[in-house]
């Protein structure tokens, strides 16, 4: 992974947005902050009415912040209409001007912001090779395909070198493959053109594949910020472990923090060493995180951190997932990566140890 | 067998189509070919002539006539397509407001009213005004012609707004469009199919007024339709048929020009 300079961006500030008024209020962000760094590929990931398409349309201009500031390398843009805001966006429509040429699509920036003719025949140029579309410069956008009507999107805002680019789920609707296609074309992108990229998704394999950095939104608020590698292995809250990924939560109780660690015991009477979230003195009872492929099948012994009974064995190809049922009567998956002739005499309604490894258990703030 | 239960083949349907078309088409067809009678009577036929249609073109009455249908008609036609994009843009281009109804009905307004009431309101009203400014010309007409045909051009511009959609305005302002290059660039570009729809139909409503034209209008200032009723007051000439001809082949011709010019910007 590159060298990300510490800049930042785009910093948001105690950020709201409320729509409507008295009884009928709701707020669609409520008090977010979050700084994006210079050249990252930033995603905002939530469920639908998370508020993550504001937050976006918030930076775009076409909504206006009821608190806050929003600044751009430090200058508060929140007041500023979406023409005089050097960000651009690739709509979740692609909104292509139906009466234009691909060619005319991409310039269309350049000429509003007054470059001279030359400077915009030699960009488009440029963007065109970029997407590789230069084939299709003069057709009209009705006459090329979904993919390709995607790619002009991109072109077309990127062209005018915005400092920061805006994807509002651009991937949506594309098929399955194309989308896997676009999935490495935009990191690509991200890469050749060193601009910021903050994308919105609600999808999590896109976010986890793409992403420099994720932001996970739920009911207008931002829950945790980190790489995909800490959102995942780290979830803070009960929301961030569910929404991304498969989860095993188990009740236990805090015995003893250190160093930023805890120690918990399970339900068994078993201790085991468990992560904590950043700023999280936690005591008593809590919740813990275990990603099923971070926990292993042992046979049933007293060194095990939990017992259980196998209920239902899943086979898929690659791996296989292991249904337990455990002693105190919560359900938790073990997943395994199969190799070649793995026949170990697990069977369903045998009873199996389960052994949580010094670093796959997380404590959830909530 | 599959054909039974097909809505076309109902028995009965044929004939109510026919009728239906009989019915219309038929006083038409007379009229145009009495247009070609040589003889002074519409109902007595005399054999082929172009005389009604030469003597037509020679009567000044006629030819002034239709000269002012035209002026006034595209006169109101251009104003009223302005007013009417107009509003159209402020009543799709908002969210929905208490009173948005009500303006729908106030701009629409022309098309409940009866014509005679507002015939005779304007008349009142008009003469009102020539009496304090000593004013008598067009104006009035087109002013009254314009007021009547807002709501025509207004409906296919309308129309045509509410298919458009609103993330290209927002695209365009996010290129660095202001509002009105974004305007120029984007939604006139798009709305243009609508507005030569409403700038038509305004022009051949306009063409056919009678009722209101008739209260407006001072002396000599007859269109081509209050002249051919005058006429006719007189005893009709198959002169009558003549003209109603060239003005129906003239409708057909408008109507023909928008459909291909909608659909070549479709």
């Amino acid at each position: 992974m590159p060298d990300k300079p510490d800049r930042n961006a785009i910093e948001v500030v105690k950020v709201s947005k409320i729509f409507g008024s008295g009884e009928g209020q709701v707020a669609a962000l409520d008090t977010v902050s979050v700084s994006i760094r210079e050249n990252e590929f930033f995603t905002l990931l939530g469920p639908s009415g998370c508020g993550k398409t504001t937050l976006l349309r918030l930076i775009a201009g076409f909504d206006f912040p009821t608190a806050g500031e929003i600044l751009l390398y430090g200058q508060d843009i929140a007041p500023l209409p979406p023409f005089k805001r050097p960000v651009n966006t690739v709509f979740q429509s692609y909104a292509l001007f139906p009466h234009m040429t691909v060619a005319e699509n991409i310039g269309f920036g350049l000429e509003m912001l007054g470059k001279p003719k030359a400077e915009i025949k030699a960009r488009v140029d440029a963007m065109l090779k970029l997407v590789k579309m230069e084939a299709l410069s003069a057709r009209r956008t009705s006459q090329i395909s979904g993919g390709q009507q995607q790619r002009v999107a991109l072109a077309r805002a990127l062209a005018p070198q915005p400092k920061v680019l805006l994807l509002d789920e651009p991937l949506s609707a594309l098929d399955y493959k194309l989308r896997k296609e676009m999935q490495i074309e935009l990191k690509r992108l991200q890469h050749e053109t060193g601009i910021t990229f903050i994308f919105v998704t609600h999808d999590q394999e896109e976010a986890l594949t793409m992403s420099d950095r994720i932001a996970v939104m739920s009911s207008g608020k931002i829950l945790q910020v980190g790489s995909p590698r800490d959102i995942y292995d780290r979830p803070s809250e009960r929301f961030v472990a569910d929404f991304i990924g498969e989860s095993n939560f188990l009740k236990a109780e805090v015995v003893g923090v250190s160093a930023g660690r805890a120690t918990v015991k399970l339900s068994s009477g078993t201790e085991i060493p468990a992560s904590l979230p950043e700023g999280l003195v936690p005591k008593g009872k809590v919740t813990i995180v275990v990603r099923p492929e971070h926990a292993q099948l042992s046979a049933a012994s007293p060194s095990a951190s939990l017992s259980g009974t196998v209920e239902n064995i899943v086979y898929l190809g690659t791996d296989t997932h292991f249904h337990l049922r455990l002693a105190d009567g919560e359900p938790f998956i073990v997943r395994r990566q199969n190799s070649r002739g793995t026949g170990d005499g697990i069977v369903q309604g045998g009873k199996v140890g389960i052994v949580i490894g010094g670093d796959a258990a997380q404590v959830l703030k909530d | 067998m599959a054909n039974r239960f097909s809505i076309k083949h109902q028995p009965g349907f044929t004939a109510i189509a026919a009728t239906c078309f009989i019915v219309l088409y038929l006083p038409i067809v007379v009229l145009v070919i009495y247009a070609f009678n040589a003889a002074t009577s519409t109902s007595e036929w005399g054999g082929f002539s172009l005389k009604w249609f030469q003597s037509a073109w020679q009567n000044t009455q006629v030819i002034d006539a239709t000269l002012r249908s035209f002026q006034i008609g595209a006169t109101a036609a251009v104003f009223s397509t302005i007013f009417a994009t107009m509003a159209a843009l402020a009543t799709t281009r908002t969210a929905s407001y208490p009173g948005l109804t009500f303006k729908y009905a106030a701009i629409n307004q022309p098309l409940m009213v009866p014509e005679i009431v507002t015939g005779v309101a304007l008349l009142i009203f008009f003469s009102r005004i020539k009496i304090f400014t000593g004013y008598s010309g067009l104006g009035y007409l087109i002013a009254a012609h314009t007021a009547f045909c807002i709501p025509f051009a207004y409906l296919p511009i309308r129309a045509r707004l509410e298919n458009m959609d609103l993330t290209l305005e927002r695209a365009a302002a996010d290129l660095y469009a202001t509002p009105w290059r974004t305007f120029r660039r984007i939604t006139l570009p798009l709305l243009w199919p609508g507005i030569l729809a409403g700038l038509m139909l305004a022009f051949v409503i306009s063409l056919d007024d009678v009722v209101i034209t008739e209260f407006v209008k001072s002396g000599g200032q007859d269109t081509l339709p209050t002249y051919m009723l005058g006429q006719i007051r007189r005893g009709i000439t198959p002169e009558i048929n003549a003209i109603s001809t060239v003005f129906l082949l003239l409708s057909v011709a408008i109507v023909t020009l928008f459909f291909f010019i909608s659909r070549k910007h479709d």
